[in-house]
């Protein structure tokens, strides 16, 4: 375990504001732009209607959102654009179930709700100096891509800066025409891989934690930020544990099933943490410290 | 009642109880037990419909408070779907609830309250949000409970801090005596009620027989054991599957537990609309469902009964107490035990959970 480990307690608190304001009120907001990523994800940049609202739209990477399709319902997403590009904040979604699937319908101009930003956000402020890992898989790479962008765009406060970025396939990958920029730039380490061989594919392939093993990042003065489908968080920590990362040095964000998003509804409790409130991020820790119920 | 002081203290001749409920009910609704079929309900007041006490509501008074299913507000789509510029939304919130008193509720319906108050004033789960529905209505509504008398097998209400006169989350209890009713407030808002010409001043002897009448109650109920370690037994217990699939092998899945517990707060949030307008509900929802933390992936982090019943029982006596100055959240009203088609007792499987942890 590296000594800059002890520094890392607990994710910080949210910051929202108890108040009067209700809390179930969506804030309209206008679909500026929508990306199709991969044959199911979607991504979808939003302005608030009210210019002083939006102007005045304070968040923390890694907080998320609750999407409303009126008439059909809500589901919570990150907010994947950083604090630091707030020209409109971006949302990328997974087609799943009824809400996503709406959500997928939606073009230019049409109008959703939002209430965010809720939840707590990754301890960016005591990751100041230390070497930054992502390691994302899949639609995983969401909310690593808000922190990842937010660092980029304060760079000097981190050390070395690190993406592991993998997919089941090149056409899995979100953000593909970003990855170039991440690749070709000098002062990150960017590594891309897909599960199988691919014609074309140039980059790495190969399951996230083996490619990891391989990597074999130093644990000493790092933090590792990961998040991607159950299973791979689940070896993918493993492997993290094999490279002497210690819980106190690994974060990850959760995901769970949520309708109010304000700790009050009672549904996406882990005994008596709520992944609204006292979550999405969570260091290996502090998930150690739940009881095992993912 | 010890635990709370009272503000003001009434009597009210039985004869005169008609007529100060029709003049609570001026520009208020005023809920009473009412033989509702072969139930008792909480239900508004009808004048020339005397409240029914001789049998208890089959259901709480949670409704009042928090309604079954409620619009939140309203929506409808405006601007021309042709010009994307003009295009926006209409959102109102629903109009705010009227006034209104509950008036013989039993005391253990009250203290449901209580567990629901932290929650949703947001000082519970860290300050983060007021329910501004749930407190408006709690606000609008006094609540009067009655001293319960004859306290019923499945009744536990001691067990979790309460008792038979508890006034714990109302604003005045009442007390059946000789030929009328004593009515002691605790609130403000309960001694406002109490300004009334057809009230009459109550006696010390009055407040001593209702005492004494408290105590014989208490006394006509079992002793209740500690659930002192009770938090910390159920989460030393929660891997054990093999004590929640025991414990669970009875329930059906059905949720009548949850519909009827006092306590029981969980809601579901869905649309309805027809068209371009339609209104946000707010429904109760059961955590005895599969389908209540089923992700649209297919995920359920609560896959079998096991796991959501450990949940409901779990958070009334670990997870709640545990954010909550140790309070329970369950009021031991015993509706869960009384109205379980498989006799399942949540007396027992806290006791059962002490009992396993004290083994290991």
């Amino acid at each position: 375990m590296s000594d800059a480990a002890s520094s890392f307690v607990a994710p910080p608190r949210p910051r929202f504001e108890a108040g009067t304001a209700n809390p179930y009120l969506p804030m309209p907001a206008t679909v500026i732009e929508v990306i199709r990523e991969t044959h199911n994800i979607k991504t979808f940049r939003l302005v608030l209607q009210d210019e002083k609202a939006m102007r005045e739209f304070h968040f923390e990477p890694g907080q998320v959102g609750q999407l409303s399709m009126f008439g059909v319902g809500e589901a919570t997403f990150v907010i994947n654009s950083p604090p630091t590009r707030k020209e409109y904040l971006q949302f990328s979604v997974m087609k799943a179930g009824e809400a996503t699937a709406a959500l997928h319908t939606l073009a230019p101009g049409d109008v959703v709700g939002l209430r965010a930003p809720l939840g707590n956000f990754f301890p960016y402020e005591r990751m100041k100096g230390k070497d930054i890992l992502f390691i994302g898989g899949g639609i995983g790479m969401a909310p690593l891509r808000t922190l990842f962008l937010f660092m980029l765009d304060n760079r000097n406060d981190y050390g070395k800066i690190s993406l592991l970025y993998g997919a089941r396939s090149p056409q899995d990958m979100a953000y593909s025409y970003e990855l170039p920029e991440w690749t070709d730039r000098k002062d990150i380490d960017c590594v891309l891989t897909i599960d199988r061989e691919a014609e074309g594919w140039g980059y790495r392939v190969g399951l996230i934690p083996d490619v990891l093993l391989g990597m074999a990042p130093a644990p000493d003065n790092s933090v590792a930020v990961t998040c991607g489908p159950p299973i791979m968080i689940k070896f993918t920590l493993q492997a993290l544990e094999k490279l002497k990362f210690s819980s106190n040095q690994i974060f990850t964000t959760l995901e769970r099933r949520m309708k109010c998003g304000v700790g009050i509804c009672g549904r996406c409790n882990i005994g008596g943490k709520y992944v609204c409130v006292d979550g999405p991020v969570f260091s290996l820790a502090e998930l150690k410290e739940l009881p095992d119920e993912l | 009642m010890s635990e709370q002081k009272i503000v003001s203290r009434k009597f009210i001749s039985l004869g005169y109880l008609p007529a100060w409920l029709e003049e609570l009910a001026l520009g208020r609704t005023v809920y009473v037990p009412r033989q509702e079929g072969r139930t008792v309900l909480y239900r508004p007041f009808v004048p020339g419909d005397l409240p029914e006490f001789s049998r208890r509501p089959a259901e709480s008074a949670k409704h009042v408070l928090f309604p079954r299913s409620e619009g939140l507000f309203s929506f409808c789509r405006k601007g021309d779907p042709g010009a994307p510029d003009t295009r926006g939304l209409l959102l109102s919130e629903s109009a705010e609830p009227g006034q209104a008193v509950i008036f013989g509720a039993l005391s253990c319906d009250a203290r449901g309250f209580f567990a629901f108050d932290p929650v949703y004033d947001g000082c519970g789960t860290k300050g983060i949000a007021k329910d501004v529905y749930y407190l408006k209505r709690r606000e609008n509504t006094a609540l009067i409970v009655k001293a319960c008398k004859t306290p019923l097998s499945t009744c536990f209400c001691h067990w979790t801090g309460g008792g038979p006169a508890s006034a714990q989350g109302a604003d005045a209890l009442a007390t059946d005596l000789d030929g009328g009713i004593l009515l002691q407030a605790v609130t403000k808002k309960g001694a406002a009620l109490l300004e009334s010409a057809k009230l009459s001043p109550a006696t010390d002897d009055q407040e001593a027989s209702a005492r004494a009448a408290h105590e014989a109650a208490v006394k006509a109920m079992p002793s209740s054991p500690s659930l002192d370690g009770a938090p910390e037994a159920l989460l030393g217990l929660f891997d054990n599957k093999a004590f929640w699939h025991a414990q669970s092998a009875g329930c059906l899945s059905c949720g009548a537990c949850t519909y009827l517990c006092p306590t029981c707060y969980c809601f579901n949030l869905t649309d309805e609309s027809n068209g371009i307008a339609g209104t946000r509900l707010r429904t109760w929802d059961t955590c005895m469902s599969a389908l209540f933390t089923m992700e649209a992936s297919g995920h359920n982090p609560r896959r079998d009964k096991a796991a959501r019943l450990k949940n409901r029982v779990g958070h009334k006596f670990s997870y709640y107490p545990r954010i909550h100055d140790g309070r329970f959240s369950c009021c031991g009203c015993g509706r869960c035990i009384r109205s379980c088609p498989s006799s399942v007792d949540i007396r027992q499987i806290v006791l059962n959970a002490l009992k396993e942890n004290a083994d290991v």
